[in-house]
């Protein structure tokens, strides 16, 4: 099962991409846990500076923005 | 240029609803129509040519620029950067800490954080159609001093001391990387053909309107509720002689309320129409702009709360002063 954080200090906008991401994981029968990181700590570990960012199994594979559905479904494959 | 809002607000305003030129009623709705048109279609037109030309600087890059810089150099780059980087203030946290832990000295980094809520490609636009080009560049560069000028007191003062304990660390280590080897050049950033950049220009269009239209309805209401329904020369009876505390007063009234540089320059406008000096104006607004207690409450999470007390009475320092300085200016410039 894939282990899914969503960085962000807890703008909207990083809420909205756990959302979306759980969302698509759903439709895809995906098994996947979204969990919300927001520790700053945690954040500069990964040392991201543009959030949402989105780890997957410790990987960072995205930071900026909400992402996009087509990046989203290439993950969970 | 702009003359064509202007036409389309009278025959909206006056001709159409047979609103009287010199009504109140009539002259509120013109402002706001006429700003309000204005200022969607620039934003939309300014922002897309502007994202086009900077789509390839991001955070990333100003980081890897300013780590391991001469100091001196770092707040002009600093406060540079922070005026034309776009970075959303949700992200102040992670960019304080990616600079930080990049080895950057806190007061250039501030330098960054202050300068950037003050000027944005937005504000200038704004600022340029509807206050002329001379407040603007005074707007800029007084935003740029206060950025830098801030960064230096940090500094001076030793502001690290004050920083959370991990944040201190991180900056600690990023020092340390920093002298054994010179910086990583950002050797990982693709070249963008003009293919991208439409793209990411296209993107930040409809992301940064998204994200300003609501402010410029609500600035711009504002400012035609001031323009319509305060007294004519109430302003200007009251508070036009630009006495000494109406600038302390006006921060003061200004840290608390909230608002990003969209939402205010139209309020600017119509106060300044109305007879309040440039000076206490300007105070006002760079208050609002600047100083948030949304913001302050997240950089309490990187911050000790007397870094956070230090920054806040710098600001409302910094502020008061800009006010006295540009009311005292006036009458030469």
């Amino acid at each position: 099962m894939k282990q899914i954080k969503v960085l962000g200090t807890g703008c909207s906008k990083c809420s909205k991409a756990a959302d979306i991401i759980e969302k698509i994981a759903a439709e895809l029968r995906q098994p996947v846990t979204v969990t919300k990181e927001t520790s700053p700590e945690v954040i500069m570990q990964y040392q991201v500076m543009r959030t949402p960012a989105v780890v997957i199994d410790d990987q960072l594979v995205h930071s900026g923005s909400i992402p996009l559905r087509a990046d989203i479904e290439s993950w969970l494959k | 240029m702009f003359e064509i809002f202007t036409r389309m607000a009278d025959w909206l305003a006056y001709e159409l609803p047979g609103l009287s030129p010199t009504s109140k009623a009539g002259t509120a709705l013109h402002f706001f129509i006429e700003d309000s048109s204005k200022i969607f279609v620039l934003l939309l037109v300014m922002i897309y040519l502007i994202a086009l030309v900077r789509a390839s600087l991001n955070v990333e890059r100003v980081r890897n620029y300013l780590a391991g810089r001469h100091r001196g150099f770092g707040y002009l780059m600093g406060s540079g950067f922070g005026a034309i980087t776009p970075f959303c203030s949700c992200s102040s946290i992670p960019v304080f800490l990616g600079f930080t832990s990049a080895g950057i000295p806190v007061g250039i980094t501030m330098s960054f954080l202050l300068t950037s809520p003050l000027i944005n490609e937005v504000a200038v636009l704004l600022l340029l159609s509807l206050l002329g080009w001379k407040f603007t560049l005074l707007y800029v560069l007084i935003g740029m001093t206060i950025g830098m000028i801030g960064g230096l007191v940090l500094d001076a003062l030793k502001a690290e001391r004050w920083l959370q304990d991990f944040a201190a660390r991180a900056l600690e280590q990023g020092q340390a990387r920093a002298t054994d080897s010179d910086n990583s050049a950002d050797n990982h950033q693709p070249v963008m053909n003009l293919q991208q950049r439409h793209q990411f220009a296209r993107d930040e269009t409809l992301e940064i309107f998204g994200r300003v239209w609501k402010w410029v309805i609500i600035g711009v209401g504002l400012g035609a509720a001031l323009h319509g329904f305060v007294p004519d020369n109430w302003i200007e009876q009251h508070l036009g002689g630009g006495q000494w505390w109406s600038v302390p007063a006006a921060v003061l009234l200004g840290i608390p309320l909230y608002s990003n540089a969209t939402g205010v320059i139209p309020v600017m406008e119509s106060l300044i129409n109305h007879g309040l000096p440039a000076g206490t104006t300007l105070a006002f607004c760079m208050s609002t702009v600047a100083a948030s207690f949304p913001e302050f409450i997240l950089l309490k999470r990187v911050m000790r709360l007397r870094l956070l007390a230090l920054v806040f009475f710098m600001l409302l320092i910094a502020f008061t002063l800009v006010g006295w300085v540009f009311n005292l200016l006036t009458p030469f410039i």
